[in-house]
C-alpha cells in the first residue's frame, strides 16, 4: 500500500514536448511508471520516447484512461493546465511548475472547490511510492520501498530525508512534496490523514519551513489524531524577517511564520523536531527504536 | 517587488483611489516647482522602500516655499533610520511634494492574499496610522476582514460591511466603498502581494482619501506587467541581490562572515541554519537551483566573494538529478576561474558522489570536503575564526 500513486497510476506529462518534460517523462518510464500519454497543444498525433500525444488533456484523458498528470507547462501558462486537468476529471493532478502567479492559483483553487480533482503543488518535486510510480523531478534511486511517509514544502530537503532513510536500510511508503507556494493544492494536513489511514505507512517525517500557518496546523491534526510517530524539521531558524528565501511562501512576515513558533507547536504536539537536516533520518529511526518498529521498517 | 508611495498613488489613482494631489521632486528647485501649486503650505515625504519614515523625521510640514526648500535641501541626500531599515538605514534620493490635507480621522484598510484560505482578503480597522501587526497583537477584536471570492470580487455590500464595522461616518460610507472596491480592482489587476493605505484619512471636506500607500508586486507575475516593472528602482535594492538575479540565482544578502551556495530553497535556509546552530554566522542565502551549471557557480562564487566581510564558504550540493560528477566539475571550473581565496568546504551528496569527491581531491585546489551537512558547518565555523 501507499497514498495517491502506485503501480496501476496511468499518467499523461501535460507540456511532454518541452524540454523538461521530455526528461522527466523519460526518467519517469525507465522508474516502471506506467506513462501512458503527453499534451502539447499543436502536436498531437506524434509520438514522444513511444508515448502519444494528445492536443488536449480531454482526448489524452479518452484513449488512454489516465487518471493522473504531471505538468511541466511554463509558469504563464500552468493555471490554464492544472484547470484543463480538472475539467477533463482527473482525480490526481501533480504540478511540478515554479514562478505561477500567486493571484492565478487563487482562481484554481476556487475553480477546484467541490471537483473530485486533488491537485499536489504547483512548485513541488512530485510524489513517489518507491518502485511503483514516480511522478516529478526527484532522483529515483535514493528511495527504497518501505513504510515511512514523507511531506515536505522543500524538494532538495525531501531528498536530504529520503536518502538518510534510505542509508540507513529504512524504506518509504510514499514521498510527497506539496511545494514552496503560498497558495497550494494540498497541505501537510491532507497528507498526514492519508498517511495515518494508509496501513502500510509505520512512521511520517514532515519538513516544514518558515512562512504560512500550515505546520501549525499539520501540528493540531497530530495532536488530535495521529496514530504514528511523527518526527519534523524547520528550515529557516535564521532567515531575517520580511525577506522571500527563494520559495514564494517562505517568507516571515508582519512577525508571523517563524520557525520558533512552528518548532514549539510541533514539539507541544508530540512531533520530534531534528536540530539540523543531517538529523532528520536518525531522529525518526531513534523514534522507530522506542516503539519496536525499526525492525519492521527495515524489512 | 516594491515601489515607492508616489508611484503606488500614481497606480492607485487610474483606478479611482481617490489621493492627495502631489508630484515626485529629485531636487530642491523640482520640490519647490510642484509646491508652487499649492500656495506654497505642501508636504515633504521621503520616498524610500521601508516605513516608519515618519517618526524618522522623514516627512516635513511646509508652511511656505522657503520652508519646502529647507526641508527638501535637508531630507535629500540624507540617511533614514526607521524600524524597517535596519540600522544602516536607506538614502533618501526622492521626495513626494503633496498639498496638504485636512485631517478628521485615520483608518485602516489593506488587501493581501490569505494562505490559509487561499483567498485575497481586505482587512480595515479603526486604528489608522498605527501598524496592523501593532493592532493584531493589543487588540485584534479591532481588525476587521472580509475574505474575496475571486469568482465575483469584492462587492459593495462587503465594502460597506467594513466601512460600517471601522465606523466611518455614515454621509461617507459610499464613498469610502466606493474607495475599498477600486482598491481592490487595483490589486487584482496589477497582482499586487500587498495593497496597504495606512492611514486612510476622512478629511474635513467630507472626503474618503489615501494619505499613504504601499504596494508590493507578485515577482512571479511581472511578466505581464512591463509597467509595473519600470517602476523599479535598483538604488533601492542590495546590489548583490541585483546582481544575482540576472543570472537566475536566488541570493539574499545577510550580515554574517560564511558565504553559502546550496542547491534547493529548502536545503539554502536549512544549510544557514545549520551553520547559525554551530555558531558561526552566515553570510547570504543563495540558491543555484536544480541545474547548477559551471557559469551559474561560477557567477554564485563571483557574488559571493564580492562581499569583504565574506571569511569562508561553504557549498552544500544534494546532486539529485544533476550528478555529483559534474557538480564537482563546475565547482573546480568555476574556483579557478574565479580564484578563491578563502577557505571553502564543499560537501556533496547524491548520485554519483564517490566520483564527484575524486574530482574535488584531484584538482589541487585547496577544498575541504565533508560527508555531512553537520560536519561541513562545523567545519566552515572553524576555519573562519
Amino acid at each position: 500500500m501507499s497514498i495517491l500513486v502506485n503501480k496501476d497510476t496511468r499518467v499523461i506529462t501535460q507540456g511532454i514536448t518541452g524540454a523538461t518534460g521530455l526528461f522527466h517523462t523519460k526518467q519517469a518510464i525507465e522508474y516502471g511508471t506506467k506513462m501512458v500519454g503527453g499534451v502539447t497543444p499543436g502536436k498531437g498525433g506524434t509520438l514522444v520516447e513511444g508515448v502519444p500525444v494528445f492536443d488536449t488533456v480531454e482526448a489524452a484523458v479518452k484513449e488512454t484512461g489516465a487518471n493522473a498528470s504531471v505538468i511541466y507547462v511554463p509558469p504563464a501558462f500552468a493555471a490554464d493546465a492544472i484547470l484543463e486537468a480538472a475539467d477533463a476529471g482527473l482525480e490526481l493532478v501533480i504540478c511540478i511548475t515554479e514562478g505561477i502567479p500567486i493571484l492565478d492559483m487563487v482562481t484554481v483553487k476556487r475553480y477546484l472547490e467541490g471537483k473530485g480533482t486533488r491537485l499536489i503543488g504547483p512548485n513541488c518535486p512530485g510524489v513517489i511510492t518507491p518502485e511503483e510510480c514516480k511522478i516529478g523531478i526527484m532522483p529515483g534511486y535514493i528511495h527504497k520501498r518501505g513504510h515511512v511517509g514523507v511531506v515536505s514544502r522543500s524538494g532538495t530537503l525531501t531528498y536530504e530525508a529520503v536518502y538518510q532513510l534510505t542509508v540507513q536500510g529504512v524504506g518509504q511508503s510514499t514521498a510527497v512534496g506539496i511545494g514552496g507556494d503560498p497558495v497550494n493544492g494540498t497541505n501537510f494536513v491532507d497528507i498526514l490523514k492519508m498517511f495515518n489511514e494508509d496501513p502500510d505507512t509505520e512512521a511520517v517525517i514532515m519538513i516544514g519551513e518558515i512562512g504560512g500557518t500550515a505546520e501549525e496546523e499539520a501540528a493540531k491534526y497530530v495532536k488530535e489524531h495521529m496514530k504514528k510517530p511523527v518526527a519534523g524539521f524547520i528550515a529557516g531558524r535564521s532567515a531575517p524577517p520580511g525577506k522571500r528565501m527563494g520559495h514564494a511562501g517562505a517568507i516571515i512576515s508582519g512577525g508571523k511564520g517563524t520557525a520558533e513558533e512552528k518548532v514549539a507547536a510541533m514539539e507541544a504536539a508530540g512531533i520530534r523536531v531534528a536540530n539540523t537536516p543531517s538529523e532528520m533520518g536518525s531522529t525518526l529511526v531513534k523514534m522507530l527504536e522506542e516503539r519496536n518498529l525499526l525492525e519492521k521498517c527495515r524489512s | 517587488m516594491n515601489i515607492h508611495e508616489y508611484q503606488a498613488k500614481m497606480v492607485l489613482r487610474k483606478y479611482g483611489v481617490a489621493v492627495p494631489e502631489g508630484e515626485v521632486a529629485f531636487t530642491p528647485d523640482e520640490a519647490v516647482k510642484v509646491a508652487e501649486r499649492f500656495g506654497g503650505r505642501a508636504v515633504v515625504k521621503a520616498q524610500i522602500h521601508a516605513g516608519g519614515r515618519g517618526k524618522a523625521g522623514g516627512v516635513k510640514l511646509a508652511k511656505s516655499l522657503d520652508e519646502v526648500r529647507t526641508y527638501a535641501k535637508e531630507l535629500l541626500g540624507k540617511t533614514l533610520v526607521t524600524h524597517q531599515t535596519g540600522p544602516e538605514g536607506k538614502v533618501v534620493r526622492r521626495l513626494l511634494i503633496e498639498s496638504l490635507t485636512d485631517i478628521k480621522k485615520e483608518y485602516y484598510v489593506g488587501v493581501v492574499v490569505d494562505r490559509q484560505t487561499g483567498r485575497v482578503v481586505m482587512m480595515a480597522s479603526e486604528e489608522g496610522g498605527m501598524e496592523i501587526e501593532e493592532v493584531a497583537a493589543k487588540s485584534p477584536e479591532k481588525i476587521f476582514r472580509e475574505v474575496i471570492d475571486p469568482a465575483v470580487g469584492l462587492r459593495p455590500y462587503q465594502a460597506r460591511k467594513l466601512a460600517y464595522a471601522i465606523h466611518i461616518p455614515s454621509e461617507l460610507i459610499n464613498k469610502a466603498a466606493a474607495f475599498m472596491v477600486a482598491l481592490y480592482r487595483a490589486f487584482v489587476d496589477n497582482d499586487c502581494s500587498i495593497a496597504e493605505i495606512n492611514p486612510l484619512v476622512v478629511t474635513g471636506d467630507g472626503n474618503v482619501l489615501a494619505l499613504d500607500a504601499k504596494l508590493n508586486f507578485d515577482d512571479n507575475a511581472l511578466f505581464r506587467h512591463k509597467d509595473i516593472v519600470e517602476f523599479r528602482d535598483f538604488e533601492e535594492e542590495d546590489p548583490r541581490e541585483v546582481e544575482a538575479s540576472k543570472f537566475d540565482l536566488s541570493y539574499i544578502g545577510l550580515q554574517g562572515n560564511i558565504g553559502c551556495m546550496v542547491n534547493g530553497a529548502g536545503l539554502a535556509m536549512a544549510t544557514m541554519d545549520t551553520i547559525k546552530y554551530f555558531g558561526g554566522e552566515p553570510a547570504n542565502f543563495l540558491d543555484v537551483g536544480g541545474g547548477a551549471s559551471e557559469q551559474k557557480v561560477t557567477e554564485a562564487f563571483k557574488i559571493i566573494l564580492s562581499d569583504s566581510g565574506v571569511k569562508g564558504i561553504l557549498v552544500n550540493i544534494f546532486g539529485g538529478i544533476m550528478k555529483c560528477d559534474v557538480i564537482a566539475n563546475a565547482v573546480v571550473a568555476a574556483a579557478r576561474q574565479v580564484g578563491i581565496d578563502r577557505p571553502l568546504v564543499v560537501r556533496l551528496e547524491g548520485t554519483n558522489v564517490q566520483l564527484g569527491k575524486e574530482i574535488l581531491n584531484k584538482s589541487g585546489l585547496d577544498i575541504v570536503g565533508a560527508d555531512s551537512l553537520a560536519e561541513a558547518a562545523q567545519k566552515i565555523v572553524e576555519l573562519v575564526k
